[in-house]
């Protein structure tokens, strides 16, 4: 008998190893229970918001109760009782913050906790963050630095306020409020997020990153990015997720707009460790995510990056627009399942001009009784004179309870396209584990190093600082996964 | 006694494949273990470098004095039992030079030593390639992924020279090796023989014993040692074949 399915599921331990999943004790402010226009209007007012948003939010929510539940994906949970959540939450804060020292103490402590301090003098060098707790941006790093650069980086509320015409124009332009459901809702009811913006010519001094932490108690978190990088500018984001251990299920949908004008690039990394459940498949985020970035200008490039561990449910396509002459799109991918995790995670790379590439590397790890699709749509429209992609998708299955799938959907409207495909299935053996053993090495090191060498492709597109982190948490999230 | 191995049987797929085993080698020594397909060589090393399946159904083994056949795996590799494989394993994506690292590092952890910095680390695995004509580009592939049968088997040395053993167990390195490849590994071996090192070298063929030169020969038939002599009786195997010692068994 092979051991490596004998404990699939001894999992207390990894339970335990979720070290994000305390809750913090804090005096919060919430909008009622449920969802219908005045809660939209609640939300509009809390932010003081100017009468163009709250339309968009009202014309966003009348449009969701018309649309049906995305049905395609290959994931199964129970219909989700949207009157059943709160929309709303926020920390008590007498007003916004002006600095760190007006932030309650027991937030930084949050932060901290998890590994990302906020104070600047403590930070890691050269990481900006802004710091979103349920549903708002408690603080926003190295604010000033960036400014002198003519970069912008702040709340989505506060560029509501402060850069309306920007917002007006990109927000819902890449990714409109109807596109689908989960993305109509955020539309209707995202209470805060990041924004970026990068002014012509400059290369951001750092990289920018957010941090969303889900706190409240049966708390929807629908955050919303958008990031503009004007011609010639060049910018590395990187966002991080985590949420206490809870029974119940919460929603997280959110939305990412990311916008590249001529010759400029946006690398866009995420290490996504929302609360994935028990192992009996009790609680966890269901995490629904529009990502969609638009490669506007010509000899543009968007780059994503992601390693997805956590969460009991992701649905989630970062994708790329490639319109721009000689643009490129990049998605590179490691989903972690274990448990009775459900992920449906892949990318769309849409080439509309000419001579755009895309190149797409897919990774999928699947252990205990989880569930794994890689889904990838390659659109060539008839304008893309030579267009090219590259897809990889690799999966790795550990145990015998386990399902990995791969379903590339492929259209070609120009013959003078080039795309490859190429797709491997493997399993870790018990040899190889014993092989490891032999040498020394203890099984959990075993697995997780065989592991990060099957994702090496990617990992090496994480930035450096976040790297050894991520790696780290491969190793965390298999935990119990062999026996 | 560095390994002491006493009436030992061994259970596979509920089939008894050693039975009443015993083996005694010294500090320094090279056992040599010979015998036909199937007699259960591979299970031997495998039983005592741990894999899981391979069941002890009665009898013992100590290493240096410790009950090995309670341990796991990586916990007798702590101690100092290596095994070189018959059929080294793939790792897709774990570079050589990581894994070394890694071994290297664990081992030493758990033998209370400090763990190696990189730029030690590289001086040692330069070090040791060097006499095992290892080349760069097999310390940049993936663990014995793509390596032809002869590399996997220098590899196997290598890592040995790398890990520094009390006991070597070697599954016949030799098979499939043309003859400068078994030179090549035949010198490695010697180079790495030591007062505190032991060697046990399971083989079907004599040839092997040519370049490295038992203490002490055992033909294992049936599951159990049948015969031990000197190294000339690996020559007498040699002529009259295996056929009379498997009658001796039965
Ligand atoms: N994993 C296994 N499952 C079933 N039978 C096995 C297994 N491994 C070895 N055997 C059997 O045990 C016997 C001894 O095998 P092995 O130790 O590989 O012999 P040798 O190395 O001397 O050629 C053979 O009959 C073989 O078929
Ligand atoms: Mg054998």
């Amino acid at each position: 008998m092979s051991r490596i399915d004998a404990n699939t599921i001894e999992t207390v331990k990894s339970l335990e190893k979720y070290e994000a999943g305390f809750v913090t004790d804090i005096e919060s402010e919430k909008a009622p229970k449920g969802l219908n226009e005045d809660i939209v209007r609640f939300i509009s007012a809390k932010k003081n918001e100017p009468e163009w948003m709250l339309e968009y939010r009202l014309k966003a929510f009348r449009h969701w109760l018309t649309m049906p539940e995305p049905d395609w994906s290959k994931v199964n949970f129970p219909k989700i009782d949207y009157q059943d959540a709160y929309y709303y939450a926020a920390p008590k804060m007498t007003d916004r913050p002006n600095s760190l020292d007006e932030v309650d103490p027991k937030l930084l402590e949050t932060y901290e906790k998890l590994g990302i301090p906020l104070r600047e003098q403590e930070m890691l060098a050269g990481v900006a963050v802004d710091a979103v707790f349920d549903s708002v941006s408690v603080a926003t790093t190295f604010k000033d630095k960036l400014k002198k650069e003519g970069i912008i980086f702040c709340s989505i509320s506060d560029a509501i306020a402060d850069y309306p015409d920007l917002v007006k124009k990109y927000m819902g332009s890449v990714v409109p409020y109807h596109d689908n459901k989960h993305a109509c809702l955020n539309s209707a009811v995202f209470t805060d997020g990041s924004f970026v913006y990068i002014p012509e010519g400059v290369r951001c001094p750092m990289e920018l990153s957010t941090y969303f932490r889900i706190n409240e108690l049966n708390t929807g978190q629908f955050e919303r990015t958008l990031i503009i990088a004007d011609k010639g500018s060049y910018v590395s984001y990187l966002e991080g997720c985590t949420a206490p251990m809870r029974d119940e299920r919460q929603l997280h949908a959110a939305v990412v707009e990311l916008i590249t004008h001529d010759d400029a690039e946006i690398k866009y990394s995420t290490v996504q460790n929302w609360f994935p459940g028990d192992e009996n498949g009790k609680g966890g985020i269901y995490n629904f995510v529009t990502k969609r970035g638009l490669c506007e200008g010509k000899n543009s490039k968007i780059s994503w990056t992601q390693v997805e561990t956590g969460s009991a449910v992701t649905w989630k396509y970062p994708s790329c627009v490639l319109k721009g002459e000689n643009s490129q799109g990049e998605f590179y991918s490691v989903a972690i399942t274990n448990n009775y995790q459900q992920a449906d995670t892949g990318t769309k790379m849409i080439h509309i001009g000419k001579n755009t590439r895309s190149r797409i590397i897919a990774k999928g790890i699947s252990a205990g009784n989880s569930d794994s699709t890689y889904r990838g749509q390659v659109k060539i429209l008839p304008g893309a004179e030579n267009a090219r992609n590259f897809t990889q998708c690799d999966s790795l299955l550990i145990g015998n309870n386990c399902g990995a799938h791969t379903v590339p959907y492929i259209e070609c409207k120009n013959p003078g396209a080039n795309l490859e495909h190429e797709a491997t299935t493997s399993k870790i053996s018990d040899d190889q584990l014993f092989y490891c053993q032999q040498r020394g090495i203890s099984e959990e090191d075993a697995l997780a190093l065989i592991v990060n060498g099957f994702c090496r492709d990617v990992m090496q597109h994480l930035p450096m600082e976040f790297a050894v982190e991520a790696q780290k948490l491969v190793g965390i999230s298999l935990e119990g996964s062999v026996g | 006694m560095l390994l002491s191995i006493k009436d030992l049987a061994v259970e596979v797929d509920g089939k008894i494949i050693l039975n009443g085993l015993s083996l005694d080698i010294k500090s320094g020594e090279v056992h040599a273990v010979m015998g036909p397909n199937g007699a259960g060589k591979s299970t031997l090393s495998y039983v005592l470098a741990g894999k899981p399946g391979y069941e002890v159904v009665s009898g013992s083994a100590e290493l240096d004095g410790v009950d090995i056949l309670s341990l796991e795996p990586e916990e007798r590799a702590a101690l100092g039992l290596f095994l070189a494989y018959q059929y080294p394993v793939e790792i897709p994506g774990v570079n050589m030079t990581t894994f070394l690292k890694v071994a290297v590092n664990a081992l030493r952890k758990a033998r209370g030593q400090d763990e190696l910095n990189s730029l030690d680390m590289l001086k040692l695995i330069k070090k040791k390639q060097q006499s095992l004509g290892i080349s760069d580009d097999m310390l940049k592939r993936s663990v014995n992924t793509g390596f032809s049968g002869g590399e996997k088997k220098r590899n196997e040395v290598f890592q040995m020279a790398m890990l520094e053993p009390k006991l070597a167990i070697m599954d016949e390195t030799d098979s499939g090796l043309d003859i400068d490849a078994l030179k090549a590994v035949s010198d490695g071996v010697n180079a790495l023989r030591a007062e505190d090192r032991s060697f046990l070298i399971i083989t079907h063929y004599q040839r092997l014993l040519d370049y490295i030169k038992p203490d002490i020969v055992h033909v294992l038939s049936g599951g159990k040692i049948v015969r031990t002599g000197g190294p000339e009786l690996a020559l007498e195997l040699e002529n009259k074949g295996y056929a009379e010692f498997i009658e001796d068994a039965a």
